[in-house]
């Protein structure tokens, strides 16, 4: 599905990415780990299209086409989604109208007519239930108030709303306390099938208990300096980076 | 010298001014006459109008009909409103004669009158000359002087004592003419102690002339009185509109004003608020979509003359093109005016680099114990919002004018009409498309 050859991307003139190769099938759930800026979130940005980063070499083949000729919607479109380590308030755009506009701008891509009025709502409920989200929430502006755990249970319910082949997310369990990780993870994992996957950007192994990858990389200084099954995991729980880092 | 062609036209055409209008106004002409000809239009070198041209709009060949020659209009046929079925009360202006054969179909409450000027005058001349050129102050104003001096008809709402109108008027104001014209129109809000009115005023260019609108809406709102005045101006790009509205309130009332100008040519709103019993509670609010070469210039001037009153204004504008806005915001807290709660914002996307923002706030306070605030942004759409619109796959255009119509709408939550909102929000939304043309819908335009 996701085919990531030697990726450069700099941000202010300043190389964060330094030649990244990851592959990821559809099924599979990948965790990439690392130490503060190793890179992770910039990984994340390029890869949903961020104008903030340039590629300055390397390939992401995306379904077999090249992810890097096309604009971040386009993206979102043939299924890659991003769940934001940082969710933006949009004050004076109802999520209602917000959501209604990122799901028919899905179909028509798909040459699909738009959503009806009864099936979006109750689309709307159906996620919002999911998330356990309150029906307050969904009436207010984008992440306008929001606490920064209902911002990132309104990202996995934006998720479940589009319902992707591809996603991403960044640091999804920062900034959530243990009932609502549960939750997340628990409609992280409903939302997994056959057909899609996931990467997870996480520092913590904490999220790797709810949801479990079946691989782990380890990024650092711009590169992937190791892979492994999940076990990897647990073994950077109890030794950290440092033995990675400096052998 | 501009003015001087007004002047030698006034001189010649008193008897005749006169003779199509009533006693009432007929009476200010003389002190009117006075101050135009001392101190004549405003000019660049005042600084209140800095950044807009009054002199060079009156410089031009424009008619003026003071004979009231009827313009032949059926406003149901020539026009449909942007904001239908609002209201049962429907009442037009044609350019600035009040337009008797609007059918309504509901009566309004008892006492209350909605009408024309002239009529008001004749029939209620106590309230009449208590508030009609009482409230609008010409003494340093040469617009007001300028409008008091041709002023022949205009529109009136009153409303006494204890008594609400509850659903909203709307007063449709239609420019029309062959030739490029001088309008010069009055409003006259009356609201008794205790009463409450909504109005929505719209302006429309019909005819693809050149017109020179002056607009003098004078408001008084007593004791707990609630009055809410909105305007929406659509008109075509070759009008000017240089519009002045004053408002009085006494002890306790509440009033709200936004001016929405979704289509325009040359505009200057003024504002003067002046609060004078304790608790009383004045809302401004304005909002400017400007392209082209449209120019915007809004000025308000909010006057804390005792203690314990609010304010609070919100104006923002989006320009692109070549469009020019102006925003000035004076706060004036009086000596005396001790717990006054006096708040400011103008915020301004401008989209383009050859569109222009001026913006300049002005707070004079000689109160020691008050809560004034002022912010001011003149900037653009916020690019983190337009990406995360973008990963959720939202068109970068529509994203944009998402974002766009987002910005305005806390003015829009300003008016207290939920169907006006709505409907705004869909204007508002047509106009960043371009699919507002002109004027809108009127048959000429289509």
């Amino acid at each position: 599905m996701l085919k990531i050859k030697n990726l450069h991307a700099v941000v202010e003139e300043q190389e964060i990415l330094k030649g990244i190769d990851l592959e990821v099938k559809a099924g599979e759930v990948h965790a990439v780990m690392g130490p503060n800026g190793s890179g992770k979130s910039t990984l994340a940005s390029v890869l949903a299209g961020n104008p903030k980063f340039e590629v300055t070499r390397g390939s992401i083949l995306f379904k077999g086409k090249e992810l890097l000729e096309m604009e971040p919607e386009d993206r979102a479109r043939e299924g890659l989604f991003l769940s934001f380590q940082y969710p933006v308030e949009i004050p004076g755009v109802s999520m209602v109208n917000f959501m209604r506009a990122a799901v028919n701008e899905q179909r028509k891509y798909r040459n699909e007519e738009p959503i009806s009025a009864t099936d979006f709502l109750k689309l709307m409920r159906d996620k919002r239930e999911l998330l356990g989200m309150d029906s307050q929430l969904v009436s207010r502006s984008v992440n306008e108030g929001f606490s920064g755990g209902e911002k990132k249970k309104n990202e996995i319910f934006q998720m479940a709303m589009i319902n992707p082949l591809l996603s991403i997310l960044d640091e999804t369990d920062s900034g959530l306390d243990i009932d609502a990780l549960r939750v997340v993870a628990a409609g992280v994992n409903k939302l997994q099938t056959k057909e899609n996957a996931t990467i997870l950007i996480t520092h913590y192994q904490r999220l790797l208990e709810y949801i479990k990858p079946d691989f782990v990389h380890v990024l650092y200084a711009g590169k992937i300096i190791k892979s492994g099954g999940p076990e990897l995991a647990l073994e950077l729980e109890k030794k950290g980076y440092d033995w990675l880092i400096r052998p | 010298m501009i003015e001087q062609q007004y002047i030698d036209l006034f001189k010649q055409y008193r008897g005749e001014l006169d003779a199509n209008s009533v006693e009432g106004l007929n009476r200010h002409r003389d002190a009117a006459f006075e101050i135009f000809t001392e101190i004549g239009f405003p000019s660049l070198k005042q600084e209140e109008y800095k950044h807009s041209n009054i002199k060079r709009c009156f410089d031009a060949d424009l008619g003026l009909n003071l004979r009231n020659i009827p313009v032949p209009v059926n406003p149901y046929d020539a026009f449909k409103c942007d904001v239908p079925n609002l209201s049962t009360y429907t009442y037009f202006l044609i350019n600035d004669r009040y337009y008797d054969k609007a059918e309504q179909t509901e009566n309004l409450p008892s006492g209350v009158f909605v009408g024309s000027l002239q009529q008001f005058a004749k029939e209620y001349p106590i309230q009449f000359d208590a508030h009609y050129a009482q409230i609008a102050d010409m003494s340093d104003n040469g617009i007001v002087a300028y409008n008091t001096l041709f002023a022949q008809d205009g529109f009136v709402v009153y409303v006494p004592k204890n008594v609400e109108v509850e659903k909203p008027l709307q007063l449709i104001n239609i420019l029309r003419g062959g030739v490029d014209l001088n309008v010069n129109r009055r409003i006259l809000i009356i609201a008794e102690e205790n009463a409450r009115v909504k109005l929505l005023v719209c302006d429309h260019a019909v005819d693809d002339v050149h017109f020179v609108v002056t607009q003098i809406v004078e408001i008084s709102a007593g004791a707990s009185a609630q009055v809410d005045f909105y305007e929406l101006e659509e008109n075509s790009e070759k009008v000017t509109r240089l519009n002045n509205v004053f408002s009085e309130q006494k002890e306790n009332s509440n009033v709200v004003t936004s001016g929405i100008t979704l289509h325009n040519g040359y505009t200057r709103n003024n504002y003067r608020f002046r609060l004078l019993g304790e608790h009383a509670e004045a809302h401004a609010g304005g909002l400017a979509i400007c392209d082209k070469t449209q120019h915007i210039d809004n000025f308000a001037f909010l006057d804390h003359a005792v203690p314990n009153c609010t304010s609070n204004e919100l104006f923002k504008n989006v320009l692109k093109d070549k469009a020019t806005g102006v925003f000035c915001g004076k706060i004036l807290v009086e000596k005396d005016a001790q717990k006054t709660q006096a708040y400011q914002t103008n915020r301004n996307l401008v989209s383009s680099d050859t569109a222009q923002m001026f913006s300049k706030p002005q707070l004079e306070i000689y109160a020691d114990d008050v809560k004034c605030s002022h912010g001011l942004t003149t900037g653009q759409l916020d690019e983190d919002a337009l990406f995360y619109m973008r990963a959720r796959g939202i068109d970068k255009e529509e994203a944009r004018l998402l974002l766009m119509v987002a910005f305005t709408r806390d003015v829009v939550d300003m008016v207290r009409i939920p169907v006006l909102q709505e409907r705004l929000i869909t204007l508002i939304d047509k106009r960043f498309r371009g699919e507002l043309m002109r004027c809108g819908n009127c048959e000429v335009c289509k």
